[in-house]
Parts: C-alpha cells; structure tokens; sequence
C-alpha cells in the first residue's frame, strides 16, 4: 500500500476537529493542569510550521499507556515531541534530542527506544508505553519504581524516567540480571550526577522486587 | 554540535509496505527522496538542518525486509532487521558469531533495538567537519577541513585518502566482508549481488557517498555463504567509550586452521579508510604459515605498509599493526603477567 492509499484514511477524518480545541479538549478531560504551559508553548510555536505548503498534521490514533489517544501529528514530529507537548506525558524527559543519553526512552511493543528519534507515524497500532503508564491503576507503583523510592537511587533525577523505562524493557529479556549484566542493559542511559553506583543499586532492588512480585 | 529544541523541518513522509512502493516512491521524487531505515543516521542530518529532504521514505513497515531466513548455501538477512536481532539470533550466533560480535558493538542498547543491519552498513561518514555542515570536498566543496594542520583529525584516515580523509563508522562492514558476504540491491534496471567489499567505495571513486547505491537504489538484503560457518573468528573495537562511540578502528577475521598452520583466512578494518578494508596481501602473506606471534607480528607490519597519518591520529598506525596481530595470532599471549 503506497502512502497516497494509506491517506485516504485520514482524509475521511472529520477536520472540524482543530489542533487547538483538540488540544483544549484533551486538557480539560483530565490532563494535568501543570502540562498546559508545555502544550501552550509548543502549540505557539507549531502555528509557525503549519504555514509550510502542503504540510499538515493528521490525526491518528496512538495506543498509550493502554488508552487509544486521538492526536494531530506531523510527518516530521517525533514521538518524544508528541508524548510531551501533545498528550502532556510530560515523564518523559528530552535531554540531548540526539539519541545520546537515554532520558526520552519509552517501550515500543515492550522495547526500549529513544523517543526523540522515532517519528510518531510509525508508531500507529504499536503499544506504546511510558513513566506515566507503570503503576497500577490503584497507584501501586511498579516494582522497580518502588526500587528506586526503597533505595533513594537517584540525585535530581532527570534521567530517572530513561533509565527506569530501560530497565522494565530490560527485565522483560533477563528477569533475574547479574549487577555487571544489568549495568550493561542499562548502559544507553546517561547520568549527569554520575550517580550510576546507587541507580544500579536501585534497579537490582526493583528487578527483585519485580522477582517477587511476580512469585507473589 | 548545536542542540536546536524544535521539530524537524517539514517534509512528506511515505511509508509503503512493500520494496516494489518504496522504489516507485524513490523513482518519482528522484534526488529529492530521502530513505529512512532505523533513522539514527538521518535524524542528526535533518535535526541539524544539513539535509533538506522534501520527501523522506520510511522502510520500516515493509515486512519483507525484516527477517532472517535459512537458505541453501547459508543465511540472508533482511536490511531492515535490527541489530539486536541479528546479535539474538540462533542460528547467526552460532555459525556466524563474527557478525553477532560485532553488531552487538555497535552503539548503545536503544540503538540497536531500533538501527538496522542495512543502516549500520549504509550510514554516511562521522567526520565533524562534514556532519557541521561545512563546504568540505565531500559536501561538494573544494577543501577539506580535517586535513590541515590544526584540524582536529584524530579519528581521520591513514590510508587511502584521497583529498577527502573521512572514514567509515561501520562495525559490521569489516565482519561481514570476513564473512565473504553479498549485499542485493534493488536498482530501477533489476536485481544486482554485490560482494560486501564493492558495496563500499573511496573518495578516488566517488567523493560524496561512500557506498554504491545510486537514488533510486535499495539495499535489500545481506547473504552470508556458509564457506565460513563456524570458522575461527576475531572482532575487536578500540574506541574512547564503551557506549555509543563509533570505532577509532575495528578488526575483524575469520579463520580456518589445519593443525598449526593457517589454511584459509579472510580479515578486514574498519576506521582506518573511507571505506572497510579487506586486507588481501595480508591473507596472501599468511596462508600456510603457523598461526604464531611472528605471523602476526609480520601480518601488522604488512597491513599498515603506505599509512600516511595526519596531523592528530598517528596513533592509528601502531593500533592497526596490533589489531591486525591480535586477529591473526591470537590474544591468549596477551594475559598480564605479574
């Protein structure tokens, strides 16, 4: 199927729906009031891009953190864009926008990727999930976030989210890693405190906790 | 590098799903198209506003390209698996491990869960000058930054400069050139097989790209013959960090020896040229000899004969020399004493 077929799909799409009521829309049914100012600015700033002939946005439907989302996107935007300054998933951090340090990192189909360089329409009818899509629907966190709480494993924690997120795709392919082991599936998350010894600490911790969470 | 905190410029994106669309796809919009595999490469050029595509053609919802299938005579690898695929797969690790080694080399884990084969291969050249944006002889220009006396060329070539002193970046290139590999493209006149050391070229044959693939040409497949199957082999990758980093050289070698001696060997570097190097006059030098620290110690000797090292990488003629040992007589003699 070329992409002149695929469109069409869109096309049928309804263009009543503005990016801006869309975005309204979104924060009113329950986005974090905090992540306005976020969707604000780079909805200001989008109005710029918009004027470029022939290039629009479309409006797709993304399957995050478990909820179909309906969201306008650009060819050209990436997914770490989208997340934070669409949907108002703000957890995930944008450090390098380069993929050189691992704060953006996310779970495509239960695959750590770096969201700042994944483009946002290959990711349609892909699970994607992010910091925000971990703890239970009660607000139990996830065992390696509870981890990282038990053992105070990290300074400012900017790269937090990455390295969390990185360590879930992780466990999913070798649930009971080695310290040297882990350290190596994790080694695609930079820290600028240069915590690593504690943030290692803290992830053994919630790969265990996930260990028994899982017997339990 | 400059960080520039918005989307990218705009372009059209087409995603088919099929080699025959994408090909349609880059014959229509010609030098204009923009052909995006893992896009580790090409978001950095469209980040940095260096590259300008109108229409970028994204390859990674063509199933066909993404697989591992048994043939024959051997493997073919689809150009859009990835890199943690190929390191993961059974059947490369077990008769193929000098590729698995090597793929799992490349970058940092994200990356290859999302770089692909055909991408590692095919990724344009590291050097800072010319990934700036600077009118260099590669970008079509006439000078070349790195090759002055205050040019910072420690990562540059040693051989086989040609006014451009770029390198490649690849970590699989040199393994699957000692695997004897054969890349299929998809051209607009049809099918064509190449071997693994023709897919890449120097700036003596064509200074801007540093492979063969012409607009409108696909990389669609990697075969890998079983001649090497379970081979003897040796992957080794020096560079500053043990994340991410491109190598400031890789080696890599595949062996097959009858009691002491060397009966059949293919070895290749990588970092030191613009293109991977098979080193032919080595493997024609060491056939037949005892695999002893001499051969290796000769085999150095040879593989950096006519290196010519710029202002900041003579380093590079010493370290190729030792890879080049390593790869052929072993590392057992290397242990520390104390």
């Amino acid at each position: 199927m070329t992409e002149k077929a695929g469109s069409k799909a869109f096309e049928d799409v309804p263009k009543a729906v503005s990016r801006r009521n869309f975005i309204k829309g979104v924060i009113t049914s329950g986005v974090a009031v905090s992540s306005a100012s976020y969707l604000f600015r780079a909805s200001s700033l989008l109005q710029g891009q918009q004027s470029t002939a022939g290039v629009g946005e479309r409006l797709i439907t993304l399957n995050v953190n478990g909820q179909q989302r309906r969201v306008d996107v650009m060819r050209q935007e990436t997914l770490a864009w989208t997340l934070r300054y669409k949907l108002g998933l703000t957890g995930t951090k944008l450090g390098c926008d380069r993929a050189e340090c691992g704060s953006c990192t996310v779970l495509i189909d239960d695959i750590p990727y770096y969201s700042c360089s994944v483009l946002t329409h290959t990711v349609r009818g892909r699970k994607v999930v992010t910091i925000e899509g971990l703890a239970a629907a009660d607000g139990t966190l996830h065992p390696v976030q509870q981890g990282v709480i038990d053992e105070q494993g990290f300074q400012c924690a900017f790269c937090m989210p990455g390295f969390i997120m990185t360590t879930v795709g992780y466990l999913k392919t070798n649930s009971n890693p080695t310290r040297q082991e882990l350290a190596q599936g994790i080694s695609g998350n930079l820290c600028r405190c240069q915590d690593y010894d504690k943030i290692l600490t803290a992830l053994m911790r919630g790969a265990e906790n996930m260990r028994r969470s899982n017997l339990g | 590098m400059a960080v520039i905190r918005d989307v990218m410029p705009a372009f059209e994106l087409f995603q088919p799903s099929s080699v025959a669309d994408a090909q349609k796809l880059l014959e229509q919009h010609g030098p204009d198209a923009w052909v995006l595999a893992g896009g580790l490469d090409s978001f950095d050029w469209l980040k940095d506003r260096i590259r300008k595509p109108k229409a970028v053609v994204d390859l990674s919802g063509i199933e066909e390209l993404r697989s591992v299938r048994t043939t024959g005579d051997g493997i073919e690898i689809g150009a859009m698996t990835t890199l943690t695929e190929v390191v993961n797969h059974p059947i490369i690790k077990q008769k193929y491990g000098l590729l698995a080694q090597a793929a799992e080399l490349v970058a940092s884990p994200q990356i290859r869960n999302q770089g692909t084969l055909g991408g590692n291969v095919s990724q344009d050249t590291r050097c800072w000058y010319y990934r700036g944006g600077w009118p260099c002889y590669r970008a079509g220009g006439n000078i070349c930054y790195a090759d002055t006396p205050e040019g910072r060329n420690r990562e540059h070539a040693i051989l086989h400069a040609d006014r451009c002193v770029a390198v490649n970046p690849s970590d699989s290139a040199p393994a699957l050139i000692a695997l004897d590999a054969r890349f299929v493209l998809r051209t607009p006149k049809g099918e064509r097989v190449v071997d693994a050391e023709d897919y890449f070229i120097g700036p003596e044959i064509d200074i801007t790209r540093l492979h063969i693939l012409q607009p409108g040409d696909l990389l669609t497949a990697i075969r890998i013959p079983s001649t090497w199957a379970g081979a003897q082999f040796y992957f080794e990758k020096i560079r500053d960090r043990n994340v991410w980093d491109f190598p400031l050289m890789n080696v890599a070698s595949a062996m097959v020896t009858s009691g002491d001696s060397i009966e059949r060997i293919r070895i290749a570097v990588n970092g030191a040229a613009a293109r991977p190097l098979r080193l032919k006059a080595v493997e024609d030098a060491v056939r037949g000899k005892p695999r002893n620290t001499a051969t290796g110690e000769m085999a150095g000797k040879l593989a950096v004969q006519g290196a010519v090292p710029l202002q900041f990488n003579a380093y590079k003629i010493p370290l190729m020399r030792n890879l080049v040992k390593r790869a052929i007589s072993g590392v057992e003699e290397a242990t520390w004493a104390s």
